[in-house]
C-alpha cells in the first residue's frame, strides 16, 4: 500500500491534506482515541505503558527473589502478607522462588524488552521517520497491541492459579515443562503460560509484518533506503528477525501443547516420575525442543538489542552534533548480525550432548558475530570523537548503552567458545553476561529512546535533574549488581538456586549476595522515580515550545508540536539527503528536507 | 509497623528528590535555559570521567575481594581442566585489553569533546581504512581464540587415552539426587529399560535377564573415582533434564532422559589432597545440578570422592551389586542363613568379605 492509498483511505488524513489545519475537528471518541486507536503514535504509547507495567512487576519479582538470595535465613512477615501461602512465615518457598525467577525472565524478555521496546519505538518512529501518515495497516497494528494485551492478561492470571505460575525457567525445557507431575508449576500455570506466549507470538507477527511493509513501501518521496535513519534500519532487521523466527518458536510450543494434553511423544522418552511411575512415552527427543526454542531464542536477543542499537546510533549522532561514523558499515553490520543471528542458536546447547563437530561450527559462527559488534562499537566511539557533545539524559543513556554493550559483549567471547562454556555454562557468569549485554543495555537503549522522544510523544519534557539521577544511579547500580557475578560464575556457582547454604563450594558468597540484593533494591526504587517523572511530566512537564529542540535532521521533528493522526497537516515533506548532515560545511545541522545546495560539498 | 515506617521514609525521600528536581527546573528557567543547560553539561562531562576512574578502581577492588573465592587460585582438579583455565587466562587477556581501551576511549571522549565555546565539530562521516582495520584485527584475534578453543573442545569431547586404563561410571539424575552405576568386574554394564524402574530395589530399571548386569554396582550420593585414572561418565536421566556440574574439574554435561551423553576427565588430586590444597578440612568435590529440574533443583547434590587405587579397591569391595540387593537369596553370603527372610529391603547390610568385587575395565 502506498502513501497515497493511505491518504485516501483515511478520513482525518484526507482532511488534513485538503489544508484543514484543525487537527482534531473530526470526531474521535475516548474509545477510538485512547483504547482501540489505530494511530501508530497512540499504539506506541499503549505498548510503552503496558511494557512499563510489566517492567515494574518483573522488577519487583527480581527484588523479591534477590531478597531470598541475599537474606536466605531471615523472615519478612510482610512477605507473608503479600504472597500468602507462597511465603509461609515470611520466607519465600522454593516453589514461589522458581515461579518468580521464571516469570521475571519471561516477562522481561518478551513483554518488556520485545513488546515494550521494539513495539513502542517501531510503532512510534517508523511512520514518523520514513515520512508516512501511519503504518501500512493501522488495523493490524491495533490488533497487534490487543493480542499483546490479551497475552498480558493471560500471563497475569497465571500468577493467581492455585498450583502457581509456571516455574521451570523462562526457556521452559521439557520434560519439566511438559509434566505436571514433575513440578506443580507445570500444571495449569504452564497451560496459561503457553496460551499467553502463543498470543504474544501472534502479536509480534502482526506487528513485524506491518513494520516491514511500512518501511519497504511507504517511505516518502526521496527517502531511499540508504537515506533512512539507522533507527529504521535497526527496526527493519528486528522485524525481519521476528517474522522469521517466532513461527519456529510457535511450532515448538504447539508440539509441547500436544505432549502435555494429547499424549504425543515429541519431547518425551524413557521417563519415570517418582511416586507416579513410568510414563508410556517413548522415542521423543527433549533436545528437539531446545533447537526449536533457541532458533527463536537467539535471534530474540538481537530482536531486543537491535532497536536499542538503532536508537543509540541516532541519539549519539544528534547529540554529538556530528554524523554517525560509517553509516554504510553500520547498516552492513546490522545486516551481518541479522544473518548470523540465525546461525548461532546451538551455542546455548554446547553441553546438551550436541554432536561435537556441530558444536565446533557454532563456535566459529558465534565468535564471528563479534566482528560486526566490534565494528559498531568502534563506529560509535568515532562518532563521539571530535564532536560537540550535549549531555541530554537521552545521550547519557546512549553512552551508558555503549559501555554496557562492550562489557557484556566481551564476555560473550568467553561463553561462545565451547571449551570455556563447558565450565561456565549455567553459572552466574552467564547471568552476568546476558543481563549486562541484553537486559540492562537494552533497557538503557529504551530509556535513551524515551528521554529523547518524550517531547515528540507528549509535547512536554521530562525533568532533566531526575533524568540525571536516574542515569547515574542506574549505571553505577547495574555494574555493582552484575560485575561481581562474574566472580561467582568463576567459582562455578550455578544459576537458579534457591539457597546455597548447603554447598561447600558456593556458600562463600553470601556477603556478596547480600550486597547485590541491596543494590538491586536501590536501583529498583530509582526506576520508580523515573516512572513518577514519566507520568508527572505527561501532564505537568515543561512544555515543548520549539518544533525541533535538538536541532535534529530527521523527519519526526518537522511535524507539529502535537501531531494528529496523519502526522503532517499538509503534504508529507520530501527528502533530499541522508539523516546525518551535522556540522557539514560549517552548518550545525541540515534537515533531511533541505534541498542539496549547488555549492555543497560531497562526502 | 516497621514496614509502614519504611514505606513512609521511602516516600519522603522520593518527595524530597522530586521537589529538588522541580526546583532546579524553575531555577533553570530563571537563569535562562541555555545557561543552565551548559552548566549541567559541564557537570555531567566531569561525572563521565569520574565514573570512569571510580569504575576502574571498583573493578580492581572487586577483583581484590573476590578473586580468592573463585576456583582459579586453587587450580583445576582435573588434567583437562587446566586447559580450560589457561584458555580462560588468554581470553581474559584479550577481552581485558579491549575492555580497558574501549571504556577509556568512550568516557574520555565524552569528557573531552563535551560542548564548549568555539568547539568546531569535525565532519567525519566515514573512512574506509579505519573500517577495514577494525574489521580485520578483531577477525584475526577471534580466529586465534577459535583455534585454541576448538583444539580443547575436540580433546574434551573425544575419547580418553586407552593406555591409561580409563574407567567408566554411569551417572543418572533424578528429582532430586544422583545415582551411580559401576560396571562390576566384567567391565560391562547390563541392559536397562526404564519401565523396570522401581524405587525399592531397581532404581535404574536394570534388566535382570541380562547376566552382564548381575555384577553392576549401584550407589547414590557419592561417586568414587581414582586419582590419575581417566573416567568416562555415561550420563542419563530418569525424569527431566539435569546437568552433571563438576566445577572443580571444569566440566559439565546435561543429563537428558532417553539420550545418553558422555563426558570424560582425569582427576589429578584425591579429596584428601584437595583438603590440604584449599586449606579447607570440609572440602568435598560436589556435583551440582546445573539445569533447572524442578523446585528441589538447588538441593540436587552429589559428592565425588577421589581416592588412590588401593583405597578405591577397598571401597568398592564394600559395595554389593544391585542384583544381589534385589535377590538376596542369590547372594552367596546369604546362602546358608534362611533365604527369603527379607527379600524387599535394600538396607545396607554388613557385607561379607567373600563378595569380592574388583572393578576393572
Amino acid at each position: 500500500m502506498s502513501n497515497e492509498a493511505v491518504v485516501h483511505t483515511h478520513h482525518d488524513a484526507v482532511h488534513e491534506v485538503h489544508g484543514d489545519h484543525h487537527e482534531h475537528h473530526h470526531h474521535e471518541t475516548f474509545i477510538t482515541k485512547y483504547v482501540f486507536s489505530q494511530d501508530h503514535k497512540m499504539i506506541a504509547k499503549q505498548f510503552l505503558i503496558t511494557g512499563m507495567f510489566w517492567a515494574v512487576l518483573g522488577g519487583l519479582m527480581s527484588v523479591l527473589f534477590r531478597l531470598q538470595l541475599g537474606y536466605p535465613d531471615s523472615n519478612f512477615p510482610w512477605l507473608h502478607s503479600l504472597l500468602g501461602k507462597w511465603a509461609e512465615n515470611g520466607h519465600i518457598t522454593p516453589d514461589a522462588y522458581y515461579a518468580l525467577v521464571t516469570t521475571h525472565g519471561t516477562v522481561l524478555v518478551f513483554f518488556v524488552l520485545t513488546a515494550g521496546l521494539s513495539g513502542t519505538f517501531a510503532n512510534f518512529l517508523i511512520p514518523l521517520q520514513v515520512g508516512a501518515r501511519d503504518m501500512a495497516s493501522p488495523f493490524l497494528n491495533m490488533l497487534s497491541y490487543w493480542f499483546f494485551f490479551t497475552a498480558s492478561v493471560v500471563m497475569l492470571s497465571s500468577l493467581f492459579v492455585e498450583t502457581g505460575p509456571f516455574s521451570g525457567g523462562w526457556t521452559a525445557y521439557p520434560p519439566l515443562s511438559a509434566l505436571g507431575d514433575a513440578s506443580p508449576g507445570s500444571k495449569t500455570g504452564m497451560d496459561l503460560w503457553l496460551i499467553s506466549m502463543a498470543l504474544f507470538v501472534v502479536s509480534s507477527l502482526l506487528g513485524g509484518l506491518n513494520y516491514i511493509a511500512t518501511i519497504l513501501n511507504m517511505r516518502t518521496k526521496g527517502m531511499s533506503m540508504t537515506r533512512l535513519p539507522l533507527t529504521i534500519w535497526a527496526l527493519f532487521f528486528t522485524a525481519v528477525l521476528g517474522v522469521l523466527s517466532f513461527p519456529v518458536l510457535f511450532s515448538g510450543f504447539i508440539l509441547l501443547i500436544f505432549d502435555r494434553n494429547f499424549g504425543t511423544s515429541f519431547y518425551l522418552s524413557d521417563i519415570f516420575i517418582s511416586k507416579v511411575g513410568a510414563l508410556p512415552n517413548e522415542g521423543g527427543s527433549a533436545i528437539l525442543y531446545q533447537h526449536l526454542f533457541w532458533f527463536l531464542g537467539h535471534p530474540e536477543v538481537y530482536i531486543i538489542l537491535l532497536p536499542a542499537m538503532g536508537m543509540v546510533s541516532e541519539i549519539l549522532s544528534v547529540n554529538s552534533r556530528k554524523p554517525i561514523f560509517g553509516y554504510m558499515a553500520m547498516v552492513g553490520s546490522l545486516f551481518a548480525i541479522a544473518v548470523l543471528a540465525f546461525l548461532v542458536w546451538a551455542h546455548h546447547m554446547f553441553v546438551t550432548g550436541l554432536n561435537p563437530f556441530l558444536g565446533s561450527i557454532f563456535v566459529l559462527l558465534t565468535l564471528l558475530i563479534a566482528v560486526p559488534s566490534a565494528i559498531k562499537v568502534f563506529n560509535w566511539l568515532t562518532t563521539l570523537w571530535r564532536g560537540s557533545i550535549r549531555f541530554t539524559p537521552g545521550m547519557m543513556f546512549a553512552i551508558g548503552f555503549v559501555s554496557l554493550f562492550i562489557s557484556g559483549g566481551l564476555t560473550g567471547i568467553w561463553l561462545g567458545n565451547s571449551a570455556l562454556d563447558i565450565h561456565l555454562h549455567d553459572t552466574y557468569f552467564v547471568i552476568a553476561h546476558f543481563h549486562i549485554v541484553m537486559g540492562v543495555a537494552s533497557m538503557f537503549g529504551m530509556f535513551a529512546g524515551i528521554y529523547h522522544w518524550f517531547p515528540k510523544m507528549y509535547g512536554r519534557y521530562l525533568n532533566n535533574t531526575l533524568g540525571y539521577i536516574h542515569f547515574w544511579v542506574t549505571i553505577a547500580g547495574a555494574y555493582m549488581i552484575f560485575w561481581p557475578m562474574h566472580y561467582e560464575g568463576l567459582a562455578g556457582m550455578p544459576r537458579r538456586y534457591y539457597d546455597y547454604g548447603n554447598w561447600e563450594s558456593f556458600k562463600q558468597f553470601i556477603e556478596l549476595n547480600r550486597f547485590i540484593s541491596t543494590v538491586a533494591m536501590i536501583v529498583f526504587a530509582v526506576q520508580i522515580l523515573f516512572l513518577f517523572n514519566f507520568f508527572y511530566s505527561i501532564f505537568k512537564g515543561r512544555k515543548m515550545t520549539q518544533l525541533n529542540p535538538y536541532g535534529a535532521n530527521t523527519l519526526e521533528w518537522t511535524t507539529p508540536l502535537r501531531p494528529g493522526h496523519g502526522n503532517w497537516p499538509g503534504e508529507i515533506p520530501e527528502v533530499h539527503r541522508w539523516a546525518y548532515d551535522y556540522g557539514k560545511d560549517g552548518k550545525e545541522f541540515i534537515s533531511q528536507t533541505a534541498p542539496v545546495g549547488a555549492d555543497e560539498s560531497h562526502h | 509497623m516497621t514496614i509502614f515506617l519504611t514505606v513512609a521514609v521511602i516516600v519522603l525521600i522520593f518527595i524530597v528528590i522530586f521537589q529538588i528536581a522541580k526546583a532546579s527546573e524553575y531555577v533553570s528557567v530563571l537563569k535562562g535555559e541555555e545557561v543552565s543547560r551548559k552548566q549541567n553539561n559541564k557537570i555531567n562531562g566531569f561525572l563521565m570521567v569520574a565514573f570512569l576512574v571510580l569504575g576502574l578502581i571498583g573493578v580492581w577492588y572487586c577483583n581484590k575481594l573476590y578473586y580468592g573465592k573463585t576456583l582459579l587460585p586453587q587450580g583445576s582438579a582435573s588434567l583437562e581442566g587446566e586447559r580450560v583455565d589457561s584458555m580462560l587466562w588468554v581470553t581474559l587477556l584479550v577481552t581485558g585489553v579491549v575492555f580497558i581501551i574501549t571504556q577509556v576511549a568512550l568516557f574520555w571522549f565524552a569528557f573531552k569533546y563535551q560542548e564548549s565555546e568555539g568547539r568546531k565539530v569535525y565532519f567525519f562521516p566515514h573512512n574506509n581504512t579505519l573500517e577495514i582495520i577494525w574489521t580485520i584485527i578483531p577477525a584475526v584475534v577471534l580466529t586465534v581464540l577459535v583455534v585454541i578453543g576448538l583444539r580443547n573442545w575436540f580433546l574434551f569431547t573425544g575419547e580418553p587415552d586407552q593406555s591409561k586404563r580409563p574407567m567408566v561410571v554411569e551417572v543418572t539424575g533424578k528429582q532430586f539426587g544422583w545415582l551411580f552405576r559401576y560396571p562390576g568386574k566384567d567391565g560391562v554394564f547390563g541392559k536397562k529399560y526404564y519401565k523396570n524402574i522401581n524405587d525399592v530395589d531397581n532404581f535404574l530399571g536394570q534388566v535382570w535377564d541380562d547376566p552382564m548386569g548381575h555384577d553392576d554396582i549401584v550407589g547414590s550420593q557419592t561417586m568414587y573415582l581414582v586419582k590419575g585414572r581417566p573416567v568416562k561418565l555415561i550420563i542419563g536421566s530418569r525424569d527431566v533434564i539435569h546437568d552433571v556440574g563438576l566445577s572443580h574439574f571444569r566440566m559439565k554435561m546435561d543429563a537428558v532422559p532417553g539420550i545418553p551423553t558422555t563426558l570424560w576427565f582425569t582427576p589429578q588430586y584425591t579429596t584428601k589432597e584437595m583438603k590440604e590444597r584449599t586449606n579447607n578440612p570440609n572440602f568435598v568435590y560436589e556435583i551440582s545440578c546445573d539445569q533447572m529440574c524442578g523446585n528441589g533443583h538447588y538441593s540436587m547434590k552429589g559428592n565425588i570422592e577421589v581416592l588412590d587405587q588401593e583405597e578405591y579397591d577397598v571401597q568398592m569391595a564394600k559395595l554389593k551389586p544391585q542384583y544381589l540387593m534385589a535377590f538376596p537369596d542369590k547372594d552367596p553370603a546369604n546362602a546358608k542363613p534362611a533365604a527369603g527372610q527379607d527379600t524387599t529391603k535394600m538396607a545396607a547390610k554388613p557385607v561379607a568379605a567373600t563378595a569380592k568385587t574388583e572393578v576393572k575395565l
